[in-house]
């Protein structure tokens, strides 16, 4: 009696030590050589997996590839060179790299608060019942296709823009030293501000849905604890659930960012299609996805059609490290969840 | 009451009220988009839009073509990219796990899940399109189904890790081989969020303009013939919408509501119908 109930104990742990841990193995007779449809199956998905990891070799292969005219003609001195003239078949890449960073960056500024101040919303203050419904709506921002956002940009929005917004921002920004020259110039509300603006809002649905999830996987415990010294809600967002969330919210930005890059038709519509680098922001400019969009049907010559993919790939590369960047810092916060601190 | 008490109170309030202010901000412009689009849109619409072929500037006609092309281009990019998504999701989830190949692939798949559009086009054109010489709505097709593999990738296997590990060793017991486990069990439980993904993939494909550019391009008359330019909504909106004819303007107000509308009918339908509260 003694001897069983000493070894019962043993005998019930020792099988239920490897379940824990064990992962869905077929029966021992499937063991060791599986049967050849399974081999193939597992083969065949296995394919289609190298499938989608060589679709971006082939991408990078074939852009450089088929951009190699255009370098072996202007070399290093292509991204240097403001010039983009097709009579005189002289391309550089400086102006629509400028003016692909600058439109970014204006779609950050604007962007990053407004979508903060949404997941806040939307985790803090929102009435339970319209989470999911606010939630879809901001979401459907991102389903509005990029075409529809350059029609509304060109018709409606650009005049509003031209004749309300840009005259009071030269009245309030025009003479500062610095700032002063950005907000100057002719407001017809065609031109890198615009397309800015427009980019802030189809990037606020990718950051503020990626916001809004990390802010939810924040333990409750945490925000508990400093509610339960007597933070107000302000306070418990910044100082606990920003920090605790910091890396996939810079995650989050970096995604919003690598969409801001390659956005293509809105901005086309809006940017005005200048190869120009001009101090004021009122002024046209062109972004690589828009100087494509606009030309690449009409570049008839080998050298043009060469400089336009070589374009291409820059803003491949361009958006490939930003994205790279978002990813590993989303999977860093979801390696960390898991942990309690 | 004291002076610090109170600043904190503030503070917090005017945040808060900033915060309201960034929704409001969020959900006025996507009003005013949908309410310009349907105020412009519905004027334009008629009976006419799919009888007629697309015009020549300054006359009247229909957007037949384009509407049969989008939906020809759509299907086939469809039917390519829903086996490869599926196929390479259930590598991910079942077979590589955490396997150097399956997390290069599942990075690799998460960046171009947010690639630039217009560089997938590109690609198809200098690999495809520059070798047999011309554009066709095969090349658009393609294009169309590279951006849609991602998508379709990415939500097989989130649906795949929702599948209990009990439900794999029921049938596992009864003696299937892992590949009826797969198709037969794993996959049927997650039917439903399968196919929101797909469908997910479809909206977003039906609005991609700068991937058809330099792909299928365009074509003025009724075609179904695959191999040549095809005519589809996204670029005759684009064409027609830069253009000074005020016809054009009106026709690209009309396939742009059809468009958003799909997508947006689409979007609603595949995250309230077909969400699955059973395995969330």
């Amino acid at each position: 009696m003694s001897t069983a109930t000493a070894t019962m104990p043993d005998a019930m742990i020792a099988p239920t030590e490897p379940l824990a841990q064990r992962e869905p193995t077929p029966p021992a007779a499937h063991r060791g050589a599986p049967p050849w449809q399974d081999w193939l199956f597992e083969r065949l998905t296995m394919a289609f997996a190298l499938l989608v990891l060589f679709a971006l070799v082939g991408i990078l292969a074939a852009l450089a590839w088929a951009a190699v005219p255009a370098f072996e003609k202007f070399g290093l001195g292509f991204f240097f060179n403001d010039v983009w003239d097709p009579v005189r078949m002289n391309f550089g890449a400086l102006a629509p790299i400028y003016g692909t960073l600058v439109t970014s960056a204006i779609a950050l500024l604007i962007g990053v608060p407004v979508s903060f101040g949404i997941a806040l919303f939307l985790t803090e203050m929102c009435p339970a019942i319209l989470k999911r419904p606010l939630g879809m709506a901001v979401e459907l921002l991102a389903a509005i296709p990029s075409i529809i956002y350059g029609m509304w940009g060109l018709f409606v929005f650009a005049p509003v823009f031209g004749d309300y917004v840009q005259p009071l921002l030269t009245r309030i920004f025009g003479e500062l030293w610095v700032l002063g020259p950005l907000f100057q110039g002719a407001p017809n509300g065609i031109g890198i501000l615009s397309a800015g603006v427009i980019l802030s809002i189809m990037v606020i649905p990718f950051i503020a849905s990626v916001m809004r999830d990390v802010f939810e996987i924040v333990p409750p415990v945490l925000k508990e604890s400093a509610y339960g010294i007597g933070a107000t809600t302000w306070e418990v967002v910044w100082n606990v659930v920003l920090p605790y969330t910091r890396v996939g919210v810079i995650g989050g930005i970096m995604l919003g960012l690598g969409r801001a890059l390659g956005e293509t038709m809105a901005v086309t519509f809006v940017i005005g299609n200048a190869y120009r680098i001009s101090a004021s922001l009122f002024e046209p400019g062109n972004s690589i996805a828009s100087a494509l969009a606009n030309e690449f049907n009409e570049a008839a010559e080998p050298v043009h059609r060469a400089s336009l993919i070589a374009l291409g790939l820059v803003l491949f590369l361009l958006t490939f490290i930003v994205l790279a960047c978002s990813r590993l810092l989303l999977v860093q916060l979801a390696k960390g969840e898991g942990r309690k601190t | 009451m004291t002076a610090l008490y109170r600043k904190r109170l503030f503070v917090n309030r005017m945040n808060l009220v900033m915060s309201l202010g960034t929704m409001s901000f969020g959900m006025a412009f996507l009003l005013w988009i949908l309410w310009v689009l349907f105020a412009k849109g519905f004027g334009a619409l008629s009976p006419t839009l799919f009888t007629q072929m697309t015009p020549p500037p300054g006359s009247a006609g229909g957007l037949a073509n384009a509407i049969y092309g989008s939906v020809l281009i759509v299907l086939v990019a469809t039917f390519i990219s829903t086996p490869i998504g599926i196929l390479a999701g259930i590598y991910l989830a079942e077979y590589g796990k955490e396997g150097w190949v399956a997390r290069l692939t599942r990075f690799i798949n998460d960046i171009l899940l947010s690639a630039p559009s217009i560089v997938i086009g590109l690609f198809v054109y200098t690999v495809y399109v520059m070798q047999v010489g011309h554009f066709s709505g095969w090349a658009g097709s393609f294009a169309l189904a590279l951006i849609a593999i991602p998508v379709v990738v990415r939500t097989t296997e989130n649906m795949l890790h929702l599948v209990p590990a009990s439900l794999r060793e029921a049938a596992v017991a009864l003696g299937a081989p892992m590949w009826k486990v797969i198709l037969m069990v794993t996959l049927k439980a997650v039917r439903g969020g399968v196919i929101t993904g797909i469908l997910l993939a479809v909206a977003r494909m039906s609005g991609e303009t700068a991937p058809l550019l330099f792909t299928a391009l365009n074509n003025q008359f009724w075609s179904a013939d695959m191999n040549a330019p095809m005519a589809n909504l996204p670029v005759v909106i684009f064409q027609f919408a830069m253009s000074p004819f005020e016809d054009w303007k009106s026709l690209a107000w009309a396939a742009a509501l059809l468009i958003t509308l799909t997508v947006l009918v689409i979007n609603v339908l595949a995250r309230t119908v077909f969400r699955q509260p059973a395995v969330r």
